[in-house]
């Protein structure tokens, strides 16, 4: 049990010119599962790598329940990492390799088989204990790499992108069973992935990183209806937001013949060094198609995504000079065909409003 | 050096003879294929082994023959003797001390250079001079046995004490106030000391093939091993040496071969005197210096039997590496 807390963690790697983690701020409480996600590059990894010990910190500190574990060697932080490819000893048995960490604690032989066979049992791995890794299918190496980090029962669990080498289908499946198992066992967790959707289904909370900078830590569901600036909004939600920049006037966002509306305290923030443009988005499922009449946007069907249960469509517009790409989400009563012009309407109160050059969410 | 062309000129002719002679063969061989109105695939095989087939059994097949046949002749290869010749062997107080010094070569220098070799693979590993470290060690692979014996002959080289010694074994030893030694005359040490000089060749040979072991671990297994908490023994024992276990078996293996038929070393540097002697330098001496067809041939149809199974063991080994590839 146990808490874990970055206090301005820095990692700059020598000959580069920006750091990979930028002075990193975060609490995470007991027994959460807490998910940094974000592109590749933006040093979630590294964030991970920090506080197992396996990467140097270059400045600020990282508490594991309030005790400095900043300079402290991997083996003295009482974590278990389950690493992307498993990182299973190839040479040992699934047995062994469970057991590994325990015997070189010396914990007593009939306590490792206890808590070995119990792993086995919650992983359904019990017919394979004796079987090497090479033997077994990339699922099972995986619930190995899981079993091998519960043996241990850590104070922290890492995992890092720990379902990328997994087809499809295991992947959906295996992520279930990690988030059921993480709360039966309440062992606070630090999760990296790059898939927004692995983020926003297993986490409690989800940290969004780009570029080595923090940019929210919130709750899926606060993620989703109000990122903190344009990226966040970009990069939560699958198909991903609308988001165009277009002139400002007293009452909103203009997109060709429609208005986005915003209140005043939204525009007079927009109005400040935004140079008169704010930046609008919308969600593809937060709009509806309507008819020509009824004053929504004419976009022409580039696409159409049939995914069975609805539809993606993509189209693009004629606004402010300029053709402008969006998607939205449909029923499957109403597909569109392509070549077609539809109009989209946002939904009122769902569109979102950010500073045309900070790209701050505008309150 | 002189150039007596009747001489010289007599052996360049062999050679041309010779090339002309395959040639022929050749040309004959293709020209019949090429008369086979459709041709089939077994000619076509037949056609193209042929050349191979022909000289290896002219260079390998017949001489091992001749050499088995050989080893239960006498002497001069006229009367047959039975298993006259390897009673000998095993019975003549000489030739056992051959066969204890190679038993010698054979345990030390694999073991020696592998666990040498490996060391230094784990030291220089990751640090800032290892190209240059590891090409330090890996410059005697490119010396000749026969260099490696001569430059190793001055090494040990003996001066009496009151003139300058020209050995850097000797200088050492006299730089530490002791009295300088014949190294290369004192049975059983001398044996010692003719191992290291293979031993010196052999370790860069096992550094690299071992180095690149190591650095083939994916790095991932090491970082999970340190989070597992062990230490860096805990590390090299249990998780590198394991990892590594097809290469150091095959490092073992190779070494093992190449020093079974130690010959080189021997003969530059002692000839095979003072009780250093090892089979194939016996074989040598027995064959061709005196005389002995029929001892030298047992020698070496003994020394075969020795290497055959560890080949085979090592052709195995890389079989069922390649299934497991697969």
């Amino acid at each position: 049990m146990a808490t874990v807390t970055y206090a301005g963690a820095t990692r700059h790697y020598p000959g580069t010119d920006r750091p990979a983690v930028d002075k990193l701020d975060l609490e995470i409480r007991d027994g959460e599962f807490l998910v940094l996600v974000g592109p590749s590059g933006c040093g979630k990894s590294t964030s991970l790598r920090m506080l197992a010990g396996l990467e140097d910190v270059d400045g600020g500190k990282i508490l594991i329940n309030d005790k400095d574990v900043t300079n402290l060697p991997p083996k003295s932080r009482d974590i278990a990492m389950v690493f992307q490819n498993y990182a299973l000893y190839p040479h040992m048995t699934v047995y062994e390799n469970m057991a590994f960490a325990l015997k070189l604690r010396k914990t007593p032989k009939s306590e490792i088989d206890v808590r070995v066979k119990k792993a086995a049992d919650m992983l359904q791995l019990g017919d394979y204990l004796n079987r090497k890794p090479k033997a077994l299918s990339g699922g099972q190496r995986q619930r190995v790499a899981m079993g091998r980090a519960i043996v241990r029962e850590p104070q922290v669990f890492l995992m890092d992108e720990p379902l990328s080498n997994l087809d499809a289908k295991l992947r959906v499946q295996t992520r279930s069973q990690i988030a059921t198992l993480q709360s039966q066992l309440g062992i606070t967790t630090v999760y990296v992935t790059h898939d927004q959707i692995e983020a926003m289904t297993m986490g409690h909370r989800v940290a969004v990183l780009l570029d080595g900078v923090l940019q929210q830590c919130d709750t899926p569901r606060a993620l989703y209806d109000t990122p903190a600036n344009v990226f966040v909004a970009g990069f939560i939600g699958s198909p991903a937001m609308n988001i165009k920049t277009v002139a400002l006037t007293d009452e909103g966002g203009v997109f060709g013949q429609m208005i986005l509306p915003l209140t005043r305290e939204q525009v007079a923030a927009a109005r400040a060094g935004g140079d008169g443009k704010v930046t609008v988005g919308f969600r593809p499922e937060d709009c509806q198609l309507v008819s020509a009449t009824e004053g929504g946007m004419p976009v022409v069907v580039d696409l159409v995504e049939d995914l069975g249960s609805g539809a993606n469509v993509y189209g693009h517009a004629a606004i402010n000079g300029g053709d402008e790409r969006f998607v939205v989400s449909t029923e499957r009563r109403s597909m569109p065909n392509l070549g077609e012009t539809v109009f989209v309407k946002p939904r009122t109160d769902h569109h979102h409003a950010f500073h045309a050059t900070s790209g701050i969410r505008l309150a | 050096m002189s150039f007596d062309f009747a001489i010289e000129g007599e052996k360049l002719m062999m050679l041309v003879y010779g090339i002309i002679g395959f040639a022929a063969v050749m040309g004959l061989l293709l020209l019949a294929l090429g008369k086979v109105d459709s041709p089939k695939d077994r000619w076509v095989a037949i056609g193209f082994l042929a050349p191979a087939g022909i000289l290896l059994s002219i260079g390998l097949i017949y001489p091992a023959i001749r050499t088995l046949t050989l080893s239960f002749f006498d002497s001069s290869s006229t009367s047959f003797v039975g298993l006259d010749n390897y009673v000998w062997m095993f019975t003549h107080a000489e030739t056992r001390e051959t066969l204890r010094n190679t038993a010698l070569w054979v345990l030390l220098v694999p073991t020696l250079s592998t666990a040498v070799g490996l060391l230094y693979a784990v030291l220089v590993d990751r640090t800032r001079f290892e190209s240059f470290a590891k090409s330090l060690i890996f410059m005697p692979m490119a010396i000749s046995f026969v260099g490696a014996g001569i430059i190793w002959s001055f090494v040990y080289a003996y001066r009496p004490t009151e003139s300058d010694q020209i050995g850097l074994a000797n200088q050492l030893v006299v730089w530490l106030g002791g009295e300088p030694q014949q190294w290369l005359l004192e049975d059983p040490w001398n044996t010692m000391f003719l191992i290291a000089v293979l031993v010196w060749i052999q370790a860069g040979f096992a550094m690299v093939v071992l180095s690149a072991a190591i650095k083939a671990i994916p790095s991932e297994i090491t970082e999970a091993a340190r989070l597992d908490g062990v230490t860096s023994s805990q590390m090299f024992w249990r998780v590198t040496v394991p990892s590594i276990r097809p290469a150091l078996i095959v490092v073992l293996v190779t070494i093992s071969v190449g020093t079974l038929k130690v010959f080189d070393v021997v003969r530059t540097m002692t000839g095979g005197q003072f009780r250093t002697s090892v089979i194939a330098n016996e074989m040598y001496n027995y064959a061709f210096r005196y005389d002995e067809d029929g001892k030298g041939a047992a020698l070496a149809v003994f020394l075969f039997l020795l290497v055959t199974p560890i080949v085979f063991y090592q052709v195995r080994l890389v079989r069922q590496r390649r299934k497991e590839a697969r």
